[in-house]
């Protein structure tokens, strides 16, 4: 199943040449799974991004370049809390507000990012964790900003919510990449992006960015959507719920 | 067998938290304390979000409480005088909880109240249950008191506005149950218990309360209240998981049946002492936990 949208892929490979025109080498990029639905037992999901890379007059050159991905989900204002131990016990102190924290951040590349691209580049594309634009709320030192921005980023990365991975691109035949991205089970549903960049000697050629739906599904689905929009209801509901196994328990080992 | 909470955003193994309502249910059934005090700490210790912890185990509670309700009503052990007093002062607690929740949440600080609530709580009634269990167990023996102790403490009879509680045999000013339902019901929203562990012994040692109706009534109370913070989280938090209390109840209502029939083979006192020695056991390790440098020293709230 999966080799089918390979070989379809393979097909503009083959007409490349007749469309060579530009001399910059071009991205043909995809993704495995354009909806991801959340069901009773979700425990993650595998993403597969892949793709061809074309060159002009489908001549694959001796130095090829380098492909980095990145998957990343709907961005959150958050809260980052630090502790402190107060008078014996350890307790949240200070606060630093973040308005666009992606609540997950995927980069896949075929060699070390430090490795592909500069600082700059780097920082304008937003790639590797350093590079992430979280826009911290104004009038607070950078130092404190640093040290909090490093805390989230390591809290969230344990949670396997951030990831780099320096060699997570297999290029076959210097034309075909793939990634694997794990999608882990606690991510908050919306829209993500993927996107595809290629690299070469330093300058980055960005592919169109593909949306990916992470949605709850079925049973899932109503009651999220119960609890948020009928919460009175939900709520009655429950409590009928518990009063009925709670009674219906006591009915039946009374009789048995 | 991992089952998606759809509420709590993630998925967690379906076995473990029946396992988990079982226990606490056994502990309903052997001892006549509800467990709530401990199912929110241990979900919480799982993994799941505190809001949502808090109130599916209040949710859990009313399940688990109302059978027992039920048998205590056959036995007319409830004062259904008493209970409303108890249940008015509950809602406004139990209202009051919420908002405050709300604003502790807000300013990061209901992960510190929360576990400094539980040490409180928690140290009190195990060292109360471990001195009345050695007493019964004669491993200890009080000092007895010369004096006559009185049934009546003089500063609720200093109340005014007396009320006459036929079944409970007082005759007192329905402010000091109205007081302690509203204790009640704040720890039912912030903390997800029922209660019944602070309300029980005062019943009995300050408002002097026949004995046959303390626990109906307190169940009375303890069913209504946590069914109004049910109510009261799914319209503000919006955290009421119903599949995670649906798990809890299957393990509880259960372990609450077999925990009545086991209780009448095991002496009682013994299993005091056991349900103390655990009591104190969490209790240490989570004043221990407030002490210790933690695993995570930053954390993140969604707003």
């Amino acid at each position: 199943m999966r080799r089918l949208p390979i070989l379809r892929l393979l097909a503009p490979l083959l007409l490349g040449p007749l469309l060579a025109g530009a001399a910059k080498p071009q991205l043909v990029p995809d993704v495995s799974q354009r909806q991801i639905q959340i069901q009773y037992s979700f425990a993650g999901a595998e993403l597969l991004l892949f793709g061809a890379i074309l060159y002009p007059g489908g001549r694959v050159p001796t130095e090829p370049a380098d492909i980095a991905v990145v998957v990343r989900g709907p961005v959150e204002p958050i809260v980052v809390r630090e502790k402190k131990k107060v008078a014996g016990i350890w307790m949240n102190v200070e606060s630093q507000r973040f308005r666009s924290a992606p609540a997950f951040y995927a980069v896949a590349s075929s060699r070390p990012l430090t490795e592909l691209v500069d600082e700059r580049t780097a920082a304008i594309y937003e790639l590797g964790l350093q590079n992430l634009q979280l826009s911290p709320g104004a009038g607070v030192d950078t130092e404190q900003q640093r040290r909090f921005e490093a805390g989230l980023i390591d809290l969230r990365r344990r949670s396997s919510l951030y990831f780099e991975a320096p060699r997570g691109v297999e290029i076959t035949q210097r034309v075909l990449y793939r990634a694997h991205i794990m999608i882990p089970a606690r991510v908050p549903v919306g829209t993500y992006t993927a996107e595809t960049f290629l690299i070469r000697n330093g300058r980055v050629i960005a592919g169109a960015p593909r949306e990916i739906r992470i949605e709850k599904l079925g049973f899932e689905r109503f009651v999220a959507m119960a609890a948020d929009r009928w919460s009175l209801s939900y709520g009655f509901a429950a409590v009928a719920l518990s009063l009925f196994l709670g009674w219906g328990a006591s009915a039946v080992f009374r009789r048995g | 067998m991992d089952i998606y909470l759809p509420i709590a955003g993630l998925s967690v193994n379906a076995l473990i938290v029946v396992a988990l309502g079982g226990i606490v249910g056994l502990l309903t059934g052997m001892v006549g304390i509800g467990g709530g005090f401990l199912t929110s700490p241990i979900l919480i210790f799982y993994g799941i979000p505190p809001p949502v912890a808090v109130a599916s185990a209040a949710t859990q509670i009313t399940g688990t409480s109302v059978s027992g309700m039920l048998a205590y009503r056959r036995r007319k052990g409830v004062d259904y005088r008493m209970g409303a007093v108890l249940i008015v002062g509950g809602v406004v607690g139990s209202l009051t909880g919420g908002l405050l929740f709300r604003l502790l949440q807000r300013s990061g600080q209901i992960d510190t109240v929360i576990a400094l609530l539980y040490v409180i709580l928690l140290l009190g009634m195990g060292l109360l249950m471990a001195r009345e269990a050695a007493v019964a167990l004669a491993i200890f023996k009080p000092r007895t008191s010369a004096r006559p102790v009185r049934r009546h403490n003089p500063l609720i009879a200093a109340l005014p506005m007396r009320w006459r509680f036929y079944q409970s045999g007082l005759y007192i000013s329905p402010l000091a149950p109205l007081l302690l339902g509203f204790v009640g019901g704040l720890l039912t929203s912030l903390l997800g218990v029922g209660g019944g562990f602070i309300v029980v012994p005062a019943m009995i040692y300050l408002l002097g309360m026949s004995s046959q109706v303390v626990v109906g009534t307190s169940l009375m109370q303890i069913v209504v209240v946590t069914a109004v913070t049910t109510v009261v989280h799914a319209t503000t938090t919006k955290s009421v998981d119903i599949v995670l209390a649906v798990l809890l109840l299957l393990g509880s209502v259960i372990g609450a049946q077999v925990g009545v029939i086991l209780s009448q083979r095991v002496k009682p006192e013994l299993l005091r002492m056991f349900l103390a020695i655990i009591v104190l056991t969490i209790a240490f390790r989570m004043a221990i936990g407030l002490g210790w440098r933690p695993s995570e020293i930053y954390s993140v709230e969604v707003l």
